[in-house]
């Protein structure tokens, strides 16, 4: 294990976190991605920038989200006390327009016209149609087939805000296979397009400006529970698909040693099925989509089709800065089941009122085993990172109720 | 002196332009890759691309990735592709075989395991498609092995860029003729003259120029100016058909043929 002095030292300057990261892509872009990473050093540093992303997520997003101590739930648990940070509450209803308003705004100072995106809950495709609206820019969705079907509202929702939304009926049709044709498409359509990726991952800079857009999330979440609870929490945790929500609420506590930090990932029906997407529980360091990090394939190294009642989770790699984390003792990633998500939904829903997405439910999961292992005064921080409107329909099917 | 540079050099002794078809391979069928291999020869391939099939082809068109689809249906891995290699060597010990594919397979295998076996194979060089100058520290089992790390240059690598890969290029530079994945738009074959003479001027190895090749005329437009001419796509199309190996041999052929023809009449 190695001995990490500062956690918000990294990516280092070839965009490796330690030994994952990195730019694992086609020589065409190259060229691209060293003008990003150029644009995009010069924006994040520059004041006149930060100004105009602090309104945009102020007066458009609705920021700061706050901080919520789930009363009943913690009582209904018998544990620490459980709080949330309140991404649902964000315009388009999670975490995932952090990152769009300001990459956005990194596409218009580029002058480009044309934004690109994948997606797979639709959370993202939803979040960056949003912000191409905003600003006047043409936008065009990729989406798996299979991710279409379970997620017709949101892209619904994509299309009444102009985007077009493209369905991929390659490989698995979900995510993965999305964010691979958004990939091409972003190769064919350089000079006027720009791919708003929708987690940490990709290739270098993309797994930092993503984490930069949603770090947020955590700086804003560890001074509202310094002030409302005098003290930092004992754990934090979130939901691990590719990766965006959990390293925005990790990332303001890293270096904060005695803040332990979990993160859930999807174990589907159990990492022991095989049907499941914990790529960090139980994947390989690979190479897949522009970066090295946890993967999750088969001997042949061909990537597997991974399985998660929520779509969003529904990922077969996982940010690098992830991999990094676990690698360096710094996280512990465990699997929630589909049906421990399920359950997290319903208790949240009957004891505060509130409909978490599936995403979340899966770090809810998590928040409530973390609180059953603390005292009553044990703190617990779980990021909510989406509110649950567009997996109604899943619940209900799923549960055999028809609508 | 490697395979692939006596390839070359006699390329260059006889005035010839190189010819590099690429098949996935598996595809369309595993039991007949190695008498398809041979019949690439026989069609008169210079160099043979073989692609290692891979579930998630970024750089690849519709083409490419159906065929790599179908080929991982049928259970292929790098363990059958390098047999193939063995197998064909077994009777053509001068045809340079260059696997074209992407990092995770690789990575699964074992970069110093797969660099060892893909010698004893018979692989010459290897060109991973995910894999830019800046990460290939990563390859360096297969350079101490004595395989061949070709490199990529395109229309958006940037001068600097293309100065260290024309001093890193081995075997030869692979120079993508548009910005774009394979088997897309068609050539204007004006506009990468130019370059590409730039860049043989400076580049130690041979340039092989692909993407957007798909027949007698735009080989024999590419082959004014460079010293080999890549094919893909429309060669895996023409073969995705097939409907016996024998079949694919014989498509492969009458694809081939008048391309090698419209080379060699230069």
């Amino acid at each position: 294990m190695t001995e990490i002095a500062d956690f918000h030292a990294w990516p280092d300057a070839q965009g490796r976190f330690g030994e994952y990261g990195g730019i694992y892509v086609a020589e065409t872009l190259m060229e691209p991605l060293a003008e990003l990473t150029a644009a995009y050093e010069k924006l994040r540093n520059d004041p006149a920038f930060i100004a105009e992303l602090d309104r945009d997520l102020k007066y458009y997003v609705g920021r700061p989200s706050p901080v919520y101590h789930a009363e009943r739930l913690s009582k209904h648990v018998g544990g620490a006390r459980i709080v949330l940070k309140r991404e649902d509450l964000n315009h388009t209803g999670a975490h995932k327009i952090n990152n769009t308003v300001g990459q956005a705004l990194v596409a218009r100072h580029m002058g480009k016209t044309r934004i690109i995106a994948e997606t797979g809950a639709g959370q993202h495709g939803v979040a960056s149609a949003t912000v191409a609206a905003r600003l006047g820019l043409k936008c065009v969705v990729y989406m798996g087939a299979v991710d279409i079907e379970r997620q017709k509202i949101n892209v619904y929702r994509m299309r009444l805000l102009g985007a077009e939304v493209v369905p991929v009926t390659s490989g698995s049709k979900t995510l993965k296979d999305a964010l691979n044709e958004a990939m091409r498409d972003w190769v064919t359509n350089v000079t006027d397009t720009f791919y708003i990726i929708g987690t940490v991952a990709g290739p270098h800079p993309y797994p930092q400006m993503v984490r930069d857009f949603n770090a947020i999330v955590g700086r804003e979440a560890r001074e509202q529970v310094l002030e409302q609870f005098g003290r930092l929490p004992d754990v934090i945790t979130a939901c691990v698909g590719g990766g965006s929500n959990a390293i925005g609420l990790f990332h303001a506590f890293l270096n904060d040693r005695d803040v332990r930090i979990v993160g859930a990932e999807a174990a589907g029906e159990g990492i022991a099925t095989g049907h499941h997407a914990a790529s960090l529980a139980a994947g390989k360091p690979g190479v897949l989509h522009g970066n090295r990090t946890y993967v999750l394939s088969d001997a042949n190294g061909q990537i597997v089709e991974t399985h998660s009642v929520s779509a969003g989770l529904d990922y077969p790699g996982v940010g690098p800065e992830h991999a990094f984390l676990k690698d360096a003792g710094r996280a512990e990633y465990v699997g929630i089941t589909d049906d421990e998500a399920l359950e997290a939904f319903h208790l949240l829903a009957r004891t505060e009122g509130i409909l978490a997405a599936l995403e979340s439910s899966h770090a809810i999961a998590q928040a409530i085993k973390l609180a059953r292992e603390l005292p009553k005064d044990g703190l617990v921080l779980a990021n909510l990172s989406g509110r649950g409107d567009k997996d109604v329909h899943t619940i209900a099917a799923r549960e055999g109720i028809e609508l | 002196m490697s395979r692939i540079e006596r390839r070359f050099a006699a390329l260059k002794s006889a005035g010839r332009t190189g010819l590099v078809p690429f098949v996935t391979a598996g595809d369309p069928s595993p039991d007949g890759m190695v008498a398809l291999l041979h019949g690439l020869v026989a069609a008169g391939a210079d160099l043979i691309e073989l692609g290692v099939p891979f579930s998630d082809p970024m750089a690849d068109g519709p083409v490419i990735q159906h065929a790599s689809e179908r080929a991982i249906a049928k259970g292929v891995g790098l363990a059958n592709v390098l047999a193939w290699v063995a197998a064909f060597r077994e009777t053509d010990a001068e045809t340079p075989i260059v696997l074209m594919g992407y990092l995770n397979p690789v990575e699964m295998y074992g970069y110093a395991a797969f660099a060892e076996d893909a010698v004893e194979a018979g692989v010459d060089g290897v060109l991973m498609v995910d894999c830019p100058l800046e990460e290939s520290h990563v390859l360096e089992p297969l350079r101490q092995a004595g395989l061949a790390q070709i490199l990529l240059a395109s229309p958006t690598t940037a001068e600097g860029r293309l100065a260290r890969l024309c001093e890193a290029a081995a075997g030869f530079l692979y120079y993508v003729s548009f910005a774009g994945i394979t088997g897309a738009a068609q050539l204007s074959t004006g506009d990468i003259a130019e370059r590409v003479a730039g860049i043989r001027a400076r580049s130690k190895a041979p340039v092989a120029v692909g993407f957007g090749v798909r027949d007698a005329a735009s080989a024999r437009a590419i082959g004014e100016f460079a010293d080999a001419v890549v094919i893909g796509s429309a060669l895996v199309d023409r073969l995705s058909g097939a409907a016996s190996a024998e079949d694919a041999v014989g498509r492969a052929r009458d694809f081939l043929a008048p391309i090698r023809a419209a080379l060699d009449a230069r």
